[in-house]
C-alpha cells in the first residue's frame, strides 16, 4: 500500500487516466487530477475516486499545450507528488495532419513540448527531495515512422527519446523515469477502429502494468507485453523493404 | 462511425452484425438515441442469448461512476455501466456487498436491473429488483425520468426485468449489504437421487444462501443426483485466525484463461459423465468450510473464456423454473429426457426460489433448472422437448438465457406480458427500443411476430 504518498496524473480526464487513477487510488495514493476545464468535468470522477477508495482528490486546471501556464502550475502543487503520469496527448487523422500544419502542430505542442515543459519544471525539485517517479505515455508507433501515422509517431518517438535522457540524468538522484509503450487500447481516441482483438489491451491492464512498473521500477514498459516482440520484428526489417510495406 | 463489428452474447451463439457506440455522459447518450431510430443497451454483454444484440448497441462500459454513498443505511447510487467485479472490489473491503448477485460478477449494474437477477438467496432475499429504491431513466424521446415504487411506478416495474426496453437505465440506487468479513461459511451435502436434493432443499429455507450442482447425466436411481452448499456470511468473531487477520480482504487467486476454442467433440457424452462422476465423488457427504465470496458466488469467474470449450459455434443455456406444487414431477420428466439424450453439459444447477411478482420477471415460487448445451440442431430439437414438459407444468424460461425459444412458448408463460407491453408502449410508443431477442420473440407486440404463426 502506498499511504500518504500522492500521484499527479495529467489529462485526467480520458479513460486510460480514469484507470490509472483508480488503480493508484485503490492502493492508498491521494490524488491530484489535471485536465483542461477541470472543475466542470472531473467532479464526476473526483467523487467517484473518493467513494470508492476513502484518500483525497483534488481537481486542478492544466493545459498541457499552454506552456507559459506550467511554472505557476508546478509552483501550487501541494504536496509536490511522489508519482506524475503524464497522460494527455492527441492523435487528429495523419492525413489532415499533412495538409495542415496546425494539426501536426498540435500533437508536437501537447505530445512532446508540453511534456518537456512539465517534466522539466518538475525534475529538479524531485531530484532536491530525493525521491519521485515520473511516468510519460509513449506509444508504439514511436518505435518506427509508418505512413499511417507518422507524424503523431515521431512526436512519441521524441517524447521517448527525451524520458530516456531524463532517466539518465535522475538515476543517481533517486527519480526514477518510465516509459509506457501501449500498443492499442480501447479507449475514446481508438473509438470505432477496427482493432485486432488479441493486441488490444482495456485501459484498466494497461493501468495495471503501469502500477507494476512503479512498484517494480521498470524503465520501459510494453502494453500489452507482447508489443515488445512485435515492434521487435517491425525495427528489424530492413529500410529498403520497409519503405515499400503498407503496414 | 464504428465499423460493424460481429457480435454475441456469452453462448457466442447467435451472432448478429452490429455497431456499438459508447458514451461518457448525459447529454452523448442523448445524442446517439436521437441519432438512431431502434437500439438497444448493452452492459457486460454476459447474457447468453441475443438479449443484449441489435444493429445498434449503446454500450454503457465507460458510464461507470459510483455517485453517492450513504455509509449510514448502505444506500448507493452508481451509473448503470458500473460492473460488479468493479464494485465489489471498492467496497467489499468497506465492510459492505450487493444485496443479490448472479453466478458472475462480470455483470453491469444496468444488465442485473434489465434481467432483474436472482442470487442463492433468492428465497430469502428475492431479487435484485426488490432492493432498488430507485431509476433514473433515458426514455426514447430523450428526456430523463425518475421513477421508483412510489413514483411512476409503472415505468419503474416495468424496467425491472424489462431487458432494456423501456429505456435506457442511467443510474441506480439501491442498498448494499453490511458484512462483517468476505467470508461464507459454506456446508456441502452430497444427495444421492431428485428426492434426497429436494427434501435437502425444503429443509434449509433457513439459511441465507442455497444452490445444488446437479448431475444431469445420471439415470435410473441415480437420477438427479446431486452436491448441495448452503452458506451464510461469516462474522468475524467465527473466523479462524489466519482468516480473521484479513476479514475483508481476502488474497487474490490467480486466474486461468481458456486460450482458444475447444474443438467440437471434446466435450460428449463420455467426457462429460466421467468429470461428473468423479466431481460427484469428490464431494463430501458433509463438510463445513469457510470459502472467499469470490470462490463461493463466482466459481466459474476464475477460468476466464470458459465460453470458448463450447467451440466456435458456441451454446445455450436452458434455464427454466417450475412452480412448487409441480416441481417434482416435472423436474423427473425434464432430467429424464436429458440423461436420455445424453447431449453434453457440464454439471447443472438447481436452485429453489422463494415467492416473487413481476411483470416481466423471471422467477416465481419452485425450483429452477439450468444446464448448458453446445448449440446443434439435435439440442434445439430436445429443447423444443423440454419447453413442451415446461408448459405443462406451467414453468417459464428466463429470457436473460434464453436464444431460441418461440414466441408461442413466450406468451403461454410470461401471464403479465400483455399488461407489461401496455406499459412499454406507453413510454416507447414508436418501439425504439429492439434488440434480436424482442424481434424474434415479438416480445413488443400483442400477436407473435409473422413467422412464428406459421411454425
Ligand atoms: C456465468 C454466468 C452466470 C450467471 N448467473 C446468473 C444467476 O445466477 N442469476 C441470474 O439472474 N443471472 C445470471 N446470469 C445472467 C446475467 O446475470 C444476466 O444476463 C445479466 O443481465 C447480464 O448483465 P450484463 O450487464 O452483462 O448485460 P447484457 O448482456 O449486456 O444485457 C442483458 C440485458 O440487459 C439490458 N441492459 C443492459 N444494460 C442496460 C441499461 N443500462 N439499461 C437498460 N437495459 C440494459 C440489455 O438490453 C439486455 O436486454 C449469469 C450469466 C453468466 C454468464
Ligand atoms: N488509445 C491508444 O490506442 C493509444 C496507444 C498508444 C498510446 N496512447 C497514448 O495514451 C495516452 C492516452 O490516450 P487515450 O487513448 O486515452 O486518448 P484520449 O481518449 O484522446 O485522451 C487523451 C487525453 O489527453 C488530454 N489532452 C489533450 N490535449 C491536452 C492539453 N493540451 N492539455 C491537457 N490535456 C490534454 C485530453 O483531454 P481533453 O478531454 O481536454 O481533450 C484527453 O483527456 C495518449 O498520450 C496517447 O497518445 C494511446
Amino acid at each position: 500500500m502506498s499511504q500518504n504518498q500522492t500521484a499527479l496524473i495529467i489529462g485526467a480526464h480520458s479513460d486510460m487516466a480514469r484507470a490509472i487513477a483508480n488503480q493508484l487510488a485503490s492502493e492508498g495514493y491521494n490524488l491530484q487530477l489535471a485536465a483542461r476545464n477541470a472543475q466542470a468535468r472531473l467532479a464526476r470522477s473526483a467523487t467517484d475516486l473518493i467513494l470508492r477508495h476513502q484518500g483525497e482528490v483534488n481537481c486542478l486546471e492544466l493545459d498541457v499545450a499552454a506552456t507559459d501556464s506550467h511554472a505557476d502550475f508546478i509552483e501550487q502543487l501541494t504536496p509536490l507528488p511522489d508519482v506524475v503520469v503524464c497522460v494527455a496527448g492527441v492523435m487528429p487523422d495523419q492525413q489532415s495532419a499533412e495538409q495542415d500544419y496546425a494539426l501536426a502542430k498540435l500533437m508536437i505542442d501537447t505530445n512532446y513540448a508540453g511534456v518537456v515543459s512539465l517534466f522539466e519544471g518538475l525534475a529538479p525539485r524531485m531530484a532536491s527531495r530525493g525521491t519521485g517517479c515520473l511516468v510519460g505515455i509513449s506509444s508504439v508507433a514511436g518505435d518506427r515512422g509508418r505512413q499511417k501515422n507518422y507524424i503523431y509517431g515521431s512526436t512519441k518517438a521524441a517524447l521517448t527519446t527525451y524520458l530516456s535522457g531524463l532517466r539518465n540524468r535522475l538515476a543517481s538522484k533517486g527519480v526514477h523515469v518510465i516509459t509506457v509503450k501501449p500498443g492499442f487500447v480501447n479507449t475514446a481516441m481508438t473509438e470505432g477502429m477496427d482493432l485486432p482483438e488479441k493486441l488490444t489491451a482495456e485501459a484498466s491492464e494497461v493501468a495495471l502494468d503501469i502500477s507494476k512498473a512503479i512498484q517494480k521500477q521498470r524503465n520501459i514498459i510494453y502494453s500489452k507485453p507482447i508489443w515488445r516482440l512485435v515492434m521487435l520484428v517491425i525495427k528489424h526489417i530492413p529500410e529498403f523493404i520497409f519503405k515499400k510495406l503498407d503496414i | 462511425m464504428p465499423t460493424e463489428q460481429q457480435i454475441s452474447g456469452w453462448g457466442r451463439f447467435p451472432k448478429a452484425q452490429g455497431q456499438q457506440h459508447f458514451y461518457r455522459s448525459e447529454s452523448e447518450l442523448a445524442a446517439l438515441v436521437a441519432e438512431h431510430p431502434h437500439c438497444i443497451a448493452r452492459g457486460g454483454g454476459r447474457a447468453y442469448g441475443d438479449s443484449a444484440l441489435a444493429g445498434v448497441m449503446l454500450n454503457s462500459k465507460h458510464f461507470n461512476h459510483v455517485r453517492a454513498f450513504d455509509r449510514d443505511s448502505g444506500l448507493i447510487t452508481v451509473e448503470a455501466g458500473l460492473i460488479l467485479a468493479d464494485l465489489l472490489a471498492a467496497f467489499v473491503p468497506q465492510g459492505w456487498i450487493v444485496p443479490v448477485t448472479p453466478g458472475t460478477q462480470f455483470v453491469s449494474i444496468g444488465g442485473m436491473v434489465a434481467s432483474d437477477v436472482h442470487g442463492k438467496n433468492h428465497h430469502v432475499d428475492g431479487s435484485f429488483g426488490q432492493h432498488i429504491q430507485s431509476l433514473r431513466i433515458m426514455m426514447a424521446d430523450g428526456s430523463i425520468q425518475q421513477c421508483s415504487a412510489t413514483d411512476n411506478a409503472d415505468l419503474f416495474h416495468a424496467t425491472i426485468g424489462g431487458m432494456g426496453l423501456t429505456g435506457i437505465i442511467l443510474t441506480v440506487s439501491f442498498r448494499m449489504l453490511p458484512i462483517q468479513s468476505a467470508w461464507i461459511r459454506q456446508e456441502t451435502r452430497r444427495c444421492d437421487s431428485l428426492d434426497a436434493v429436494m427434501d435437502e432443499f425444503e429443509q434449509s429455507q433457513h439459511w441465507k444462501y442455497t444452490v445444488a450442482w446437479i448431475d444431469c447425466l445420471s439415470q435410473g436411481e441415480n437420477l438427479g443426483r446431486s452436491v448441495l452448499f448452503r452458506g451464510e456470511h461469516a462474522s468475524r468473531a467465527e473466523l479462524p485466525m489466519p482468516l480473521a487477520e484479513r476479514a475483508l480482504a481476502p488474497k487474490a487467486k490467480r486466474k486461468l484463461n481458456v486460450p482458444f476454442n475447444f474443438p467440437r467433440g471434446l466435450l460428449n457424452r463420455w467426457t462429460v459423465s466421467a468429470f461428473n462422476e468423479v466431481y460427484f465423488r469428490r464431494a463430501p457427504e458433509k463438510r463445513t468450510d469457510f470459502v472467499d465470496y469470490q470462490s463461493f458466488f463466482y466459481p466459474l469467474d476464475a477460468i476466464h473464456n470458459w465460453n470458448r470449450i463450447y467451440g466456435k459455434k458456441g451454446f445455450v443455456q436452458y434455464q427454466c423454473v417450475i412452480p412448487k406444487a409441480e416441481s417434482r414431477e416435472a423436474l423427473q420428466k425434464l432430467l429424464g429426457l436429458i440423461a436420455s439424450a445424453g447431449e453434453g453439459s457440464f454439471l447443472a444447477v438447481l436452485k429453489l426460489f422463494g415467492p416473487q411478482d413481476g411483470l416481466l420477471s423471471f422467477p416465481t415460487e419452485g425450483y429452477t433448472l439450468a444446464l448448458d448445451f453446445p448449440a446443434k440442431p439435435s439440442v434445439f430439437a430436445l429443447l423444443d422437448r423440454l419447453d413442451q414438459v415446461m408448459l405443462e407444468h406451467h414453468g417459464r424460461i428466463y429470457l436473460t438465457k434464453d436464444a431460441r425459444m418461440s414466441a408461442h412458448t413466450l406468451r403461454q408463460s410470461y401471464s403479465e406480458l400483455s399488461h407489461w407491453q401496455d406499459i412499454a408502449n406507453l413510454y416507447d410508443p414508436k418501439q425504439r427500443w429492439q434488440s434480436e431477442q424482442s424481434s424474434r420473440l415479438g416480445l413488443r407486440q400483442s400477436e407473435p411476430p409473422k413467422e412464428a404463426q406459421n411454425s
